[in-house]
């Protein structure tokens, strides 16, 4: 058995990033690994760059880390200077124009997703060469392999908050099921004129496909009541 | 990723050439001399209102166990500590490296550090040295917004959580703290407003059995228990908390042989001369 811990930490992941009538609905699993070993399962792939903008990120978890924490950065400036929040367009080039040039230092795939008052909800896909691609919804990571057949056939163009949060659950669900680097719980991110709504969907929660058994007389279900005082 | 933009050199950061050479002459046979590595477990947990970190305390070089009793918990600032494994002298070094920074930063802002703070700057150091330094680290601090525990890898990735381990024997001991560790330790609504002592003393008792836990079942960890219990404004370094492996190979009332128990064979007495004073030196004198 070769664990391999010294691997550099990187995210097996499955993200997604879809846009429906009014906003975004961002999805990410909760898995990073260390080659063999899972290094944390209940992981926030989703992290905030502005009031308004959010990055799903997979590839190298030490690379997506520095690279949001600088454009969060650039960002923070960016609204001081300009007296009004960033645009997702500006945030997704700043995440561009860093995976661009230093291309050959990082291992970063990441969708910045956002609404601004001028275009409404979008989503960016910011893919390992560092090119930048607008799309209605986009998929990313390990488990996004599974997922192209699926999404093309399910996303509608002006689907409703319910239906495209219910999309993305299920979409990252599936990839749990089938991609074995993707897994733990399923983490949403909902963002339109309103404002930002976290979701968290715990493994038991979610739906079983094929041949999935359901988690019964697990570990903690036998374990006693919490530790005693 | 074609070969042509591999080789192009980086615009930026630090020259890691050197790096790839010694690599290309390890593959070639040639080795270089190994460093001291503290093959480890080290562990933190979060319990209602603070931070208890452990570590074992073996210190390793290869296969020979260089101290049986070193310390793996760092000081980082007053309320701030840090376990670490990987190399032993990027550990002591790159804590002592940030703890300076910090202690410079509480004197220009005259506040409390904060936790985030020593992580952020912790993960940058890493993140420049591309994985070169191995420091794996276990950062836990009580400050202004609560108690933190965050785990680095050398590479610069941080996660945040509530129980984690590092270093070999974390697979050990996260299978003690994934099937004990409970909720209940950080929220106890009933008790957590006069009991504060049995959920400080449960979070010690289940961070010392991670410990023993890889203690006894990785061969790279070893010998005793070390806890450092950080509470708002309180800090508990408890050294050698537990000894689970006492010298066994001496007897702990001594040994006295009796008399004569071993044979004389023979015996010659030299006696020596009266060494003689040396005449005609000054003595020095005050």
């Amino acid at each position: 058995m070769d664990l391999n811990l010294d691997a550099p930490h990187s995210m097996g992941t499955t993200i997604i990033g879809v846009t429906y009538d009014g906003g975004v609905v961002l999805g990410a699993d909760s898995r990073t690994s260390t080659g063999m070993y899972v290094a944390n399962r209940a992981s926030d792939k989703i992290t905030q760059l502005t009031d308004n903008v959010y990055l799903c990120r997979s590839g190298s978890a030490a690379d997506t880390q520095i690279i949001s924490d600088y454009v969060r950065y650039f960002l923070d400036q960016h609204t001081i200077q300009l007296g009004q929040p960033a645009t997702v367009k500006v945030a997704a080039n700043l995440i561009r124009l860093l995976s661009y040039q230093n291309k050959n230092m990082l291992q970063a795939g990441m969708i910045v997703g956002g609404w601004d008052k001028y275009v409404g909800g979008q989503i960016y896909s910011v893919p390992l060469g560092g090119t930048i691609l607008q799309q209605p919804f986009s998929i990313g990571g390990s488990g996004s392999s599974y997922l192209y057949g699926f999404m093309d056939q399910s996303w509608k163009e002006g689907m409703s908050k319910d239906e495209a949060e219910k999309l993305v659950v299920k979409a990252v669900s599936l990839a749990i099921a089938r991609d074995g680097a993707s897994g733990g719980v399923v983490r949403t991110v909902t963002i339109n004129s309103e404002g930002v709504e976290r979701k968290f969907y715990p493994g038991d929660s979610l739906p079983l496909w094929h041949e999935e058994l359901a988690s019964v007389n697990s570990l903690l279900d036998l374990l006693p009541e919490p530790m005693s005082t | 990723m074609s070969k042509a933009t591999v080789e192009l050199p980086p615009k930026g950061g630090f020259n890691f050439d050197l790096c790839r050479r010694n690599d290309m002459l390890t593959k070639n046979g040639v080795h270089a001399p190994s460093f001291l590595k503290t093959g480890t477990t080290i562990v933190g947990l979060v319990f209602q209102d603070g931070v208890v970190l452990g570590a074992d305390t073996r210190a390793t070089e290869g296969p020979i166990v260089a101290d049986k009793n070193c310390e793996k918990i760092h000081y980082m600032a007053p309320n701030i500590y840090c376990c670490g494994a990987g190399t032993a002298a990027d550990t002591e070094n790159v804590t002592d490296m940030i703890s300076s920074q910090l202690l410079l930063h509480r004197y220009a802002t005259g506040r409390e550090s904060r936790v985030v703070t020593a992580l952020t700057l912790l993960k940058t150091h890493l993140f420049g040295y591309q994985g070169h330094v191995s420091a794996a680290l276990v950062l836990g601090g009580v400050d202004i917004t609560g108690p933190h525990l965050h785990t680095i890898y050398p590479h610069g990735s941080t996660d945040t959580l509530p129980f984690a381990t590092m270093g070999s024997g974390s697979l050990a001991a996260m299978a003690i703290f994934e099937s004990k560790y409970r909720e209940g330790l950080t929220f106890n609504l009933v008790y957590c407003a006069f009991v504060e002592i049995p959920q400080r003393d449960e979070g010690v008792k289940l961070v010392t059995e991670a410990i023993c836990s890889g203690i006894f079942n990785d061969l790279g960890s070893g010998s005793n228990v070390d806890v450092c219990v950080i509470t708002k404004g309180k800090v508990e370094y408890l050294r050698n908390h537990q000894k689970p492996n006492p010298r066994t190979y001496i007897s702990s009332k001594g040994f006295s042989f009796l008399k004569g128990q071993t044979e004389v064979l023979s015996t010659k007495v030299t006696l020596l001369e009266k060494p003689q004073q040396e005449e005609g030196v000054d003595k020095m004198e005050e």
